[in-house]
């Protein structure tokens, strides 16, 4: 019995020691909670900027990635400082509802169609996603959709309602939505030889990719448009409005902006910085 | 094999301390009745115990005789009529009583732990337990294992352990429920020398046994139990020689049912 | 297959590297499934020992709804304490949201049914073998809880065990409270999600061949000591 009370003190110590080091020694830091979306910290973004950020102002940035509903439901709750998400009239809508300060546009990047190789609704040689998502439904060929409240989401859905086509109906057994993240679609789309939506950043960093390949791009209904958001203190007055602000005006701002063009995905500029000047 | 069965000499300590502490007797158990699963399992039992004398309870099976000792330990409560200690208002009984049974009850301890558990319970202070500790081991040939697990000891040093269990807390009461039922016939011996010693250092005994030669030897009166009702109580010889009750009669020549 | 062989590589590589991440994480695991496990033995001992000794109306009640707790879906707690600990719940002004303790909490809250589950019928079934000694000796049911816990100290072990093998293998719960922030509320198993969320199946292969072996490990080295304990008490 010696040794198994040994073995469990010890174990209770080690805790002990473990808990007093690490994490809270951040609690002491200055430090803001940003709510994203997985598919732009997927991208590598934030690994790319944030440590940027901090080097400079001593800021520490946590970005919790979640949908882009979940996202808005944190600011809302009060849990984030800073909103940074990418669809325009939810954000409207935040902003609307005295949630919000102020939007900023931060960058764009675009959504793409991905499907097989093999393409059997023909998609490929579509200019406009409308057509692209009509053959789809017409040939009933899979499709995998996030089907999770996120701005991805919202887009291919807006995108479908344009095409004049409901795919939501339990009859359609070949749109699957599957409740889940960017990667988590993905991965079923390329288990299924799926077609999907995607945006580009996050489809360059996909390491599953199976035999998809990006076939319709380009159509400007695809943009897709950040925003950046500071939580109003008037509705959670512990929001860190002065670490927040300085977050929000350095994304926005000069160096932040050259940034984000910066950043690259294999070789490829992911995201394009369009802040307005002056704002 | 129990060479280690030294006769425990009589400690002249012990009957004063015994002596000085109030004394819980005569017990005077009346009008007693206990009822379970819809069954009267004791029916109007009445019964004087006085100091000194070594008591055994006997009777068929399922006469009562387990359920006559708890309900007089206070291991069970009467459904009616009453079990009275001397001085019971004034504190609790139970503490100056001690129980074995058949089978030892020992703890995933050492066999010393097993005993300063016991001492612990009765208020002993840690500094005063390890040479009382001491002397029962010695006492019950016990020393030697005083450091090992206590549920390693055979069948009959782990009631060996029990009784040392319980004359650590100086019982002035103790009672036995077939103590050696499931030993040897040395381990027996053993047991019975342990339990004679408790007894000429003066503590009272109560027993329950199936052993009628074990009765006759180690006992003064026998309180006869049939179907849950007290036959009779009656000095020793005078039972295996002229029981008062037919029942007892029967019972002797083994031709009780039950 | 190439996914599986890449995994082993992957962990392998991890292991010996010591790559400075992979320690971050598992160092932040093991801290907050000890730590919930702990909590989870200080609340759940006292409580399954009580209710094993201690009759009231409605116990059974009681008993089978611990029971069913055993069972709980970690997301569903993970989503109740969420709701407690957020800015705009009852419990937000703590700040707690986003940190090891809130995970510390969630995890907590589902591994103490089942220590006190456990600790419940251990110590009912010791309670028949020992009241009548344990009561002669003049225990009370609530002053023996201590010397029964002590004694039934094996199957407790196990106890405990089963509740840190439920723990360190979460995730739901420990995602939505901690919310996976790198170097903050990032753990194994929120780790491993990330990377199948990113499709990298090889990393969360591998980062899970290095959770399982930690658990060996952990298991591998309690069941020996305790073996040989149990060897020498019982």
């Amino acid at each position: 019995m010696f040794k198994l009370k040994t073995l469990f003190v010890a174990a209770l110590l080690a805790l002990s020691l473990g808990t007093a080091t690490a994490p809270d020694a951040h609690a002491a830091d200055k430090y803001i909670t940003v709510a994203s979306t997985t598919s732009t910290a997927n991208s590598g973004l934030f690994d790319f900027l944030l440590p940027k950020f901090t080097e400079k102002t001593g800021i520490e940035v946590r970005v919790v990635a979640v949908g882009t509903g979940k996202a808005i439901k944190l600011a809302r709750n009060g849990d984030a400082d800073v909103l940074f998400v990418h669809h325009k009239p939810s954000e409207q809508k935040f902003i609307a509802d005295g949630m919000g300060v102020k939007r900023f546009d931060v960058m764009y990047n675009d959504f793409v169609m991905v499907g097989p190789k093999s393409d059997p609704a023909g998609v490929k040689g579509a200019k406009m996603a409308a057509d692209g998502l009509k053959k789809i439904a017409a040939s009933k060929s899979p499709f995998a959709s996030r089907g999770d409240n996120s701005g991805t989401n919202k887009k291919e859905l807006e995108l479908w309602k344009g095409a004049g086509i409901d795919p939501t109906g339990a009859d359609n057994k070949w749109y699957s939505a599957t409740g889940s993240g960017m990667g988590a679609t993905l991965n079923v789309a390329s288990g299924m030889n799926a077609y999907s939506l995607t945006d580009r950043a996050t489809w360059l960093k996909f390491k599953n990719k199976g035999d998809l390949e990006i076939v319709l791009e380009g159509d400007p209904v695809l943009f897709n448009q950040y925003g950046i958001i500071l939580v109003n203190p008037k509705k959670h007055p512990h929001v860190k409005v002065g670490l927040g602000q300085t977050f929000i005006d350095w994304v926005i701002g000069k160096e932040g902006q050259g940034l984000i063009n910066e950043y690259k995905i294999l070789g490829n500029q992911a995201f394009f910085a369009n802040a307005q000047p002056g704002t | 094999m129990s060479g280690d069965i030294a006769m425990p000499a009589p400690r002249a300590a012990a009957a004063t301390t015994l002596a000085t502490a109030p004394s819980i007797l005569p017990l005077r158990v009346e009008n007693v009745c206990f009822d379970a699963g819809g069954k009267r399992l004791i029916d109007e039992m009445s019964f004087t115990l006085d100091a000194g004398t070594r008591t055994v309870i006997l009777g068929p099976n399922g006469a009562g005789k387990s359920l006559t000792l708890r309900l007089c330990h206070g291991l069970l409560t009467p459904s009616a009529g009453r079990v009275m200690w001397q001085g019971a208002g004034k504190h609790n009984p139970m503490r100056r009583q001690a129980m074995v049974f058949q089978r030892p009850v020992l703890l995933r301890r050492t066999v010393a732990q097993n005993i300063d558990y016991a001492l612990k319970l009765h208020g002993v202070p840690r500094a005063a337990r390890g040479p009382i500790i001491d002397d029962v081991l010695s006492r019950t040939g016990l020393t030697r294992f005083a450091k090992s697990p206590a549920r390693h000891l055979s069948g009959g040093e782990q009631q060996k352990l029990s009784l040392a269990r319980a004359w650590a807390t100086k019982p002035e009461v103790l009672f036995l429920d077939e103590p050696t039922a499931s030993l040897d016939p040395a381990a027996t011996h053993a047991v019975e020398n342990i339990i004679d010693t408790m007894h000429a250092e003066g503590t009272r005994i109560v027993m329950t046994t199936h052993d009628l030669g074990q009765a006759r030897r180690h006992a003064d009166e026998v309180l006869f139990i049939n179907k849950g009702r007290l036959m009779e109580k009656t000095p020793i010889e005078d039972f295996f020689n002229a029981p008062k009750s037919g029942e007892a009669a029967a019972f002797l020549k083994g031709e009780l049912r039950w | 297959m190439t996914d599986i062989t890449e995994a082993f590589a992957t962990a392998l590589h991890l292991l010996v590297s010591l790559d400075a991440n992979l320690v971050e994480i598992v160092g932040l695991s093991l801290q907050v499934s000890l730590s919930a496990v702990a909590l989870a033995v200080l609340i759940g001992l006292p409580l399954g020992a009580w209710l094993a000794l201690f009759k009231f109306p409605g116990r059974n009640a009681v008993i089978v709804f611990l029971n069913a707790l055993m069972g709980l879906p970690p997301v569903v707690v993970g989503l109740v304490v969420y709701l407690m600990l957020s800015r705009s719940g009852p419990l937000g002004v703590l700040g707690l949201l986003f940190t090891p303790t809130a995970m510390i909490i969630a995890q907590a809250i589902l591994v103490t049914p089942i220590v006190a589950a456990l600790t419940r019928q251990v110590v009912a079934d010791l309670w028949v073998e020992y009241s009548e000694q344990m009561r002669s000796m003049g225990a009370t049911p609530l002053g023996a809880i201590p010397a029964l816990l002590y004694d039934a100290r094996f199957t407790l072990v196990t106890a405990v065990l089963a509740g840190f093998g439920r723990a360190s293998a979460e995730v739901g719960a420990v995602m939505i409270v901690g919310g996976n922030i790198d170097h903050v509320t990032r753990m194994m198993t929120t780790a491993i999600a990330l990377e199948v969320s990113k499709g990298d199946l090889a990393l969360a292969l591998g980062l899970g061949i290095v959770l399982i072996t930690l658990s060996l490990i952990i298991n591998a080295a309690t069941h020996t000591v305790k073996v040989r304990a149990e060897a020498v008490w019982t």
